[in-house]
């Protein structure tokens, strides 16, 4: 059924229709409207068979979700920012223990500076911790995805990560078409644990496992995101014939078949650059995106034969490894490890910055031109960032470095981007 | 065949044999279909109380419910003695999942057994002090005040055991530990810090609160039984001396426990619903000296001169709690 | 393409009018963006929500920095935030005010624009007589299917119905019914005086 309502909305109804029996709640923006919107299900016995927890703390929702796993139920929770930090023990662990939990992540920036706009250092920061983690481009694609995870994370027995831009997407009024409980019934079995805490058949979870086997069972964990490369596949495949559109898989080109330049990303700034695209293949140009829909598992093979063709690479990213750059593009790089392509790697969106048309072509035309850095950060202001570096070297008592470089960009409350 | 009534403390060493009770009233652990629960084989020291203490609490649970149990356990000696993979000394289902998070694993083991109609199964969650009074207390403040149906169990050996006797906020004060030397001007942890957690339990107004001690195994059975009668957020505080951690004798455990309870220094109470109904008195009462002098933890406080003072302190501690719940028969005191 | 940025304060209900108003489109079967400019403001700070209306899907994800239409829900705004910033010649403008454009200090300024493409509108009196409280929105996007034509008015009020509940519903609907004849007046006598 067509829809035009909110992407939290969305993608709460469309858990909903996954039949979970725990979720657990705790507030953090721009997550909120998701879980307050099954939590109204779940009290107005619309959505049955399913306990709401308000909890404590992130950490104790990632906990509750992973007891509710462990003794055989359908979990879910959602979470950003700070929060996804704060539960970051107890994620590693729902991993750890195979426990297919589903989480949304309303991708956020983290502080300090506090800061609760949209990048997306919040899942990249987890971005080893065994979950795979899955990128929505739009509302319709977040909603879908969560079906889909469910299904994936149930079959291997792995935690799944739905990242969807925080406030871009969760916050936004778009078109979505919601499918039916038959479709998603007829999509997604019952979840059948292979594990299960039973008076009738006790088993220890959880337990130590030492030196002599740590090393393999870290390597089955490798080896089960291996095979969600081999799946993920499929489950679009599949639900294409379900929900009769495509959504999910590894990856997504869009005009790359003779592009010289391919822009890489995650996320909804996808949009942005396909119109972008779009208006500079008009003026000649020959430039397509890849957009990565699964990026952990990291779908090395997938990247490597999209970017074949290209000369340049352009890895735009709403992340940044403090002291080395990029993180996507250092994945990218080892799909190209075996080729001397050139890859970019723009910086951009840290905290919510908008990240323009004009600005994306710009950052694109340098890269024809061949004057694009290894590394940029686009829209950078330089220099009030030089200003700052030098007053720090004039004077020692310089205070907080986020106060003095405010003071240099001046007040942005009148404008609109 | 008659019984002649019998009071728990007419053997030398306050227990009572089992032949002398009817069925009904023996213990849990005299039972031939107990459930050893917390298996033999495990790693836990000699004279470990809280291996001691997990037996009896577990199976006395198992007893309570037909054996429809399972068990979230914090990491700590309960955790690591009691397994690694492939070998485990738990016969009922049992969850280890992190240090901090035991009560909310519990809770949402607990929400899975309600959604899936399977609420005679019930919950224990259970850890040591650092995992219960420190890291795991904001996890289970949470349980407690969502009233969540989990009963949880502190296995209470007053530090940080499994890395090697670390100050808790439940160590005593004066006490030796690791991070609380016995040197300077004020050896041993500080007067005036630590936390009740029993009372901050019974601040959260929920069904049943306990202290018990492995001196007094019966009386630990009896309130693991009667938790089990309550549903929503209990919990159990066990006194469990650590021969290790506090230097004494691993014979002595169960003797270093009754002189926590007799010095006063280790209340034993129960509350239901929110008020306090029994309360373990004391029989022989004796000075906090008795107690302090077996453990290696207070030695300082003995040589190579006494610190009275700090004897004193600790004694006005133990009478407070005296006055407090009225842990003495009034014509005792 | 067609894009509407809505000026106000917190609490007069700007993110639900961009919201209404994509509901509006989507239920003409068009394709429609709303969404609000984010932030952790409070009650009484400058707020901007955004909507784009289009015949296909829509991808861009920027904020609206060229308008083809403006809404002010707070006169307040208009010394204190760019609000005309990025508005075409071609662009509507619709203020909430009992005052007229040249009273707001901005007569001058307006004459860049077609005349046919600007009104105000006392939305504020319109939603305190017929939903009793001072929410202006809903009247705005009344006001606004009429200045603008880009909706027609029995779609707003199918939004407004789809966004409130009962009572509150048709308090807004009155309130935009009202807005709507209203901005057609002014209309008129617009045409009519350009007709002298």
């Amino acid at each position: 059924m067509l829809k035009q309502t909110e992407g939290s909305h969305a993608v709460a109804e469309a858990v909903a229709l996954c039949r979970p029996e725990v979720i657990c709640a705790y507030p953090i923006s721009p997550q909120t409207h998701i879980v307050e919107a099954l939590g109204e299900m779940v009290k107005s016995g619309e959505l049955a068979n399913c306990e709401f927890i308000n909890v404590e703390s992130e950490f104790a929702a990632m906990s509750v979700a992973i007891g509710a796993s462990a003794a055989g139920a359908r979990a879910y929770t959602a979470t950003a920012s700070q929060g996804l930090l704060f539960m970051a023990e107890a994620v590693f662990n729902a991993s750890g223990l195979g426990l297919p939990i589903v989480m949304t992540v309303a991708n956020r920036a983290i502080g300090a500076p506090i800061n609760i706009w949209n990048d997306h250092s919040d899942t990249m920061s987890q971005r080893d911790c065994g979950w795979i983690q899955l990128f929505a481009e739009d509302n319709q694609e977040a909603l879908d995805l969560h079906i889909q995870a469910f299904r994936l994370g149930e079959e291997l027995s792995l935690p799944v990560m739905v990242c969807m831009d925080g406030f871009i997407l969760t916050h936004a009024y778009e078109r979505v078409d919601l499918p039916t409980a038959s479709q998603v019934d007829a999509y997604l079995p019952p979840y059948l644990p292979r594990q299960i805490l039973d008076p009738a058949e006790p088993v220890s979870i959880g337990a130590m496992v030492g030196p002599e086997a740590f090393m393999e069972v870290r390597y089955l964990a490798h080896a089960k995101q291996m095979q969600a490369l081999g799946l993920i596949p499929g489950y679009a495949e599949e639900f294409r014939s379900v929900f009769g559109r495509d959504s999910g898989g590894l990856v997504r080109a869009y005009r790359a078949e003779d592009a010289e330049t391919i822009v890489v990303a995650l996320g909804s700034v996808l949009g942005t650059i396909k119109d972008t695209i779009d208006e500079m293949r008009d003026q000649g140009a020959k430039i397509g995106a890849l957009g990565i829909t699964c990026f952990r598992p990291w779908p090395l093979a997938a990247v490597r034969a999209a970017l074949a063709g290209a000369k340049r690479v352009v890895v735009l990213e709403k992340s940044l490894a403090v002291g080395l750059g990029g993180i996507v593009s250092n994945n990218v790089r080892t799909a190209l490890a075996t080729q001397d392509t050139p890859v970019h790697t723009v910086i951009a969106g840290l905290g919510g910055r908008t990240i323009t048309r004009d600005s994306l072509r710009k950052a694109f035309a340098q890269a024809f031109a061949g004057r694009l850095e290894p590394l940029s950060f686009l829209d950078l202001d330089h220099a009030a960032v030089d200003r700052v570096l030098a007053r720090e070297r004039e004077v020692r008592r310089s205070g907080p470095i986020a106060e003095a470089l405010l003071r240099e960009r001046g007040v942005p409350g009148a404008r609109v981007g | 065949m008659s019984f002649q009534p019998v009071k728990f403390y007419q053997t030398g060493t306050f227990t009572v044999g089992n032949r002398l009770l009817p069925d009904a009233e023996r213990s849990v652990q005299a039972n031939m279909r107990r459930t050893n629960s917390l298996n033999s084989g495990h790693r836990a020291c000699q004279g470990c109380g809280e291996a001691l203490g997990a037996r009896y609490a577990i199976d006395a649970a198992m007893n309570a419910t037909g054996n429809r149990l399972v068990a979230a356990n914090a990491t700590g000696c309960l955790e690591v003695f009691s397994t690694p993979y492939p070998e485990t000394s738990w016969q009922i289902p049992w969850i280890h999942s992190l240090f901090g998070n035991t009560a909310a694993v519990a809770t949402g083991i607990a929400a899975a057994l309600k959604v899936k109609a399977k609420s005679d199964v019930r919950v224990i969650a259970q850890g040591g002090d650092g995992g219960t009074t420190d890291i795991g207390f904001g996890c289970l403040s949470g349980m407690f005040e969502r009233n969540d149906d989990v009963l949880y169990i502190c296995y209470d050996n007053e530090a940080y055991m499994n890395t090697g006797v670390q100050r808790s906020s439940a160590t005593p004060p004066a006490a030796r530990t690791a991070t609380t030397m016995a040197v300077g001007s004020e050896p041993g942890n500080p007067f005036g810090q630590g936390k009740n957690l029993p009372a901050i339990a019974l601040a959260h107004d929920i069904a049943y609160v306990a202290t018990a001690t492995v001196a007094e195994l019966r009386d630990l059975e009896a309130k693991v039984t009667r938790a089990m009668e309550f549903r929503g957020a209990r919990y159990i505080h066990i006194f469990v001396p650590c021969p290790l951690g506090w230097g004494h004798a691993s014979h002595d455990t169960i003797r270093i426990a009754r002189l926590a309870k007799e010095t006063g220094l280790f209340p034993v109470f129960e509350a239901e619903n929110g008020e306090i109904v029994s309360v373990s008195k004391i029989r022989h009462r004796l000075p906090v000296e008795e107690y302090l002098r077996p453990q290696k933890r207070f030695a300082h406080l003995f040589s190579p001169q006494p610190r009275a003072q700090v004897i004193a302190h600790l004694q006005a501690i133990a009478d407070r709690n005296i006055r407090k719940y009225g842990l003495c028969e009034e014509n005792a005191q | 393409m067609f894009q509407i940025r809505i000026h106000g304060r917190g609490g007069q209900g700007v993110v639900t009018a961009a919201e209404m108003l994509s509901v509006a489109a989507f239920r003409e079967g068009r394709h429609a963006q709303a969404f609000p400019s984010f932030g952790s403001e409070r009650t009484g700070a400058p707020v901007v929500a955004f909507c784009r209306i289009d015949d296909k899907p829509i991808r861009l994800r920027e904020p609206i920095m060229q308008p083809d239409a403006l809404i002010i829900q707070d006169p307040t705004l208009l010394h204190q935030v760019e609000v005309f910033s990025g508005l075409a010649g071609e662009g509507y403008i619709l203020i909430n005010t009992s005052r007229s454009f040249s009273e707001l200090g901005i007569g001058e300024f307006v004459q860049e624009f077609h005349a046919k493409h600007l009104c105000t509108v006392p939305a504020t009196e319109f939603a305190m007589k017929h939903v009793g409280r001072p929410l202006p929105n809903a009247a705005l996007l009344g006001g606004f299917a009429a200045v603008s034509g880009r909706i027609a008015i029995d779609s707003v009020l199918a939004a407004i119905r789809e966004k409130f509940p009962g009572k509150v519903a048709e308090g807004n609907v009155a309130a935009a019914g009202a807005a709507y004849e209203f901005v057609l007046r002014e209309m008129r006598g617009i045409n009519h005086a350009q007709a002298d």
